[in-house]
């Protein structure tokens, strides 16, 4: 059942929650904190709409800086910002920032340690019919290979209004991970949110009349991936599967600590992103399980292959990063444990 | 060097026309991607497949092919079509735009599409792969010559002054680049965002040859490209000044139709206007 700590949305399983784009509680966060605190600016490169950072630039335009079609001045400019008591936000698409610019990133942001926010939109699968040119698949990775760099991935609106808030607070590098298309709101203003901890949404064990399970598993997911992972673990109770469902909006640094404790529970873990399996949430999960507590795993994500245009709902069932192909990891994890006791 | 007449002229015009409604109906069909950009190179892209370039449909990898990278990938919609009427795909294919499983992705891809040479939607890169597909042909002692189609929006990227540099330095003579000089990019008119004038004087500054042109009227088109070629210590830009939209009054000179599609009722609207453009 969903966590009542976790103050979801009433409606998260029981009807469909309203859409909002991801993004758009990055908008009204920048607003926001430019509002209160005067050393936050924003940068954008030729993507001031679509990135949300519109309503800021006409609010606070001596804060705004429109540096073109340029990346990676876009970015040592920020780091610039960051090193004279600024609070820079960076906005652009994940494909060009953190992609184009990793380098000047490497050196001028995470190196030089200096307080930069990367806002990467566009990213995943879902930025849908531009194509796989758009469609960041490796950010995660290549955020995380870094030293000193913080890497979150909010699950909807409402949660990336918070995350981009924390960020401002916390001195140092971060990235910001943001959708385009319209995703379902599945946090509250009450969802706790702490930027070190992972939340359980989603626990079959709260449930006291429970029946005999033929398994469990822990569905650790990001982004836009959780609300698939809670329409899984849904599907996978009617199924007899136990789950729990751990909303991992932050993969660097990850929350080992409740990470284990619920892997502890299960008979296996799968994680799900949009993102590449090789270096990302998945990665990240598994180079913690492998030092710690060694289970047996299921990645899902884009199988190192880039994606395509499309609607969002077709690329994701196409490429199996869906609530159907967690459902489907389940079932063969829990088939193969239960065969292997047997044995 | 090919002959050109003006029945010649009159047919490009007429491609031209044809490629702008492809364009309108493919957009309105995908129901996103870029209307702007391809109304206003339309021109441009039906004088280089029929007439400029030395190509052979039939044979989309002919290595003595002239190449066509196009480094502004988003205005594909005017590469497809225009590939679609010099017969590379059937016609009736340009539906399938920005559709799961299609050949025609939202930006260009040389995996999916027959004609298109390099992959491209991120912007600024296209120069300095034409730098190296023109140094190959030198080395390969080919005589092809290499088209770069280039906006104006991505001379704000470092990566487009690199490949200027670089090229000024090496005399590249077996490149041209074309710039769509249409003064509009996302956020607004080029010169709000991030001024890039004067860009005649720079590229001059970089040792290029550089020609100016209306890049609507077929002659000045075909005839600058032929001027390029002949041009034999430099390589030569043609900043070719367009209007966005080009052909649709309401989308004309409008820097909000960069990255929008026209709906079905405004596509009727705009595949009317475009009828009366035909001459017969
Ligand atoms: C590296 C990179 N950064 C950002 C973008 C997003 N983008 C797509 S088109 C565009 C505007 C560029 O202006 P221009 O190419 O002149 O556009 P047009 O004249 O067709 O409107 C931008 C910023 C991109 N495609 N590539
Ligand atoms: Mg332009």
């Amino acid at each position: 059942m969903i966590n009542p700590s976790a103050k979801l949305n009433k409606k998260v399983l029981t009807q469909k929650p309203e859409m909002t784009p991801i993004r758009n509680g990055f908008g009204s966060a920048i607003t926001q904190l430019g509002e209160k605190n005067k050393n936050v600016v924003v940068l954008s490169a030729d993507l001031t709409e679509s990135t949300r950072a519109e309503d800021f630039s006409k609010k606070f335009p001596e804060r705004f800086f429109s540096v073109g079609v340029a990346e990676q001045n876009l970015i040592t400019m920020a780091s610039g910002f960051g090193v004279s008591g600024k609070i820079p936000f960076a906005c652009s698409y994940a494909v060009f920032s953190p992609g184009r610019n990793w380098e000047q990133i490497r050196t001028t942001v995470a190196y030089n340690n200096s307080n930069v926010k990367i806002a990467g939109h566009h990213a995943g699968l879902v930025t849908g019919p531009d194509g796989a040119t758009h469609q960041a698949i490796e950010d995660i990775a290549t955020m995380r290979a870094m030293p000193n760099m913080r890497i979150f991935v909010p699950c909807d609106a409402v949660e990336a209004e918070k995350m981009t808030i924390a960020a401002a607070k916390i001195y140092g590098p971060i990235y910001l991970r943001f959708s385009r298309n319209e995703t379902p709101v599945i946090t509250t203003k009450e969802t706790p949110l702490n930027p070190d901890k992972a939340e359980i949404f989603y626990d079959s064990s709260l449930k006291k009349s429970r029946k005999t399970k033929k398994g469990s598993v822990l569905l650790v997911a990001c982004g836009h991936m959780v609300y698939d992972a809670l329409l899984a673990a849904k599907e996978l109770e009617e199924k007899d599967i136990a789950s729990v469902v751990l909303n991992m909006h932050t993969i660097k640094p990850l929350d080992e600590k409740t990470l284990i404790e619920c892997a502890r529970r299960c008979d296996g873990v799968i994680t799900a992103e949009d993102h590449n399996i090789i270096g990302g949430l998945g990665g990240a999960v598994a180079e913690a399980l492998a030092k710690k507590l060694p289970k047996r795993m299921e990645l899902i994500g884009t199988k190192d292959v880039f994606g395509e245009s499309g609607e969002t709902d077709e690329l994701k069932r196409k490429y199996e990063i869906d609530s159907k192909a967690i459902v489907k990891a389940a079932e063969k994890m829990i088939k193969e444990t239960k065969r292997k006791t047997a044995e | 060097m090919r002959e050109l007449t003006q029945e010649k002229i009159a047919f490009i015009k007429n491609i031209a026309n044809d490629v702008r409604e492809e364009v309108i109906k493919m957009l309105a069909e995908a129901g996103s991607g870029h209307s702007a950009g391809p109304l206003g190179m339309a021109d441009i892209f039906a004088a280089m497949y029929f007439h400029i370039l030395n190509h052979d449909p039939k044979d989309p990898l002919w290595e003595d092919r002239d190449r066509l990278v196009l480094s502004n990938g988003h205005i594909c919609p005017v590469l497809y079509a225009t590939l679609a009427f010099a017969g590379y795909m059937p016609l009736k294919e340009l539906k399938t735009l920005r559709k799961l499983n299609s050949r025609l992705q939202g930006h260009p891809h040389r995996a999916s599409t027959p004609g298109v040479e390099t992959t491209s939607g991120p912007l600024g890169s296209g120069l300095s792969q034409s730098i190296g597909i023109a140094l190959s042909a030198k080395l390969d002692n080919k005589k092809y010559q290499t088209y770069c189609l280039m906006s104006d929006g991505e001379h704000n990227e470092g990566n487009t002054w690199e490949a200027i540099m670089f090229a000024g330095k090496m005399k590249l003579n077996n490149v041209t680049a074309i710039i769509d000089r249409n003064n509009i990019q996302i956020d607004g008119f080029t010169e709000n965002v991030m001024p890039i004038e004067p860009l005649r004087d720079k590229y001059e500054a970089f040792n290029w040859h550089v020609l100016e042109i209306d890049g609507h009227n077929i002659y000045e088109i075909i005839a600058a490209a032929t001027e390029a070629k002949a041009i034999y210590e430099k390589p030569t830009v043609i900043i070719a000044h367009t209007i966005p939209g080009r052909g649709v009054s309401f989308m004309e000179k409008n820097y909000l139709w960069h990255g929008k599609p026209p709906t079905i009722q405004e596509a009727k609207v705009a595949l009317d206007e475009l009828k009366k453009f035909r001459t017969k």
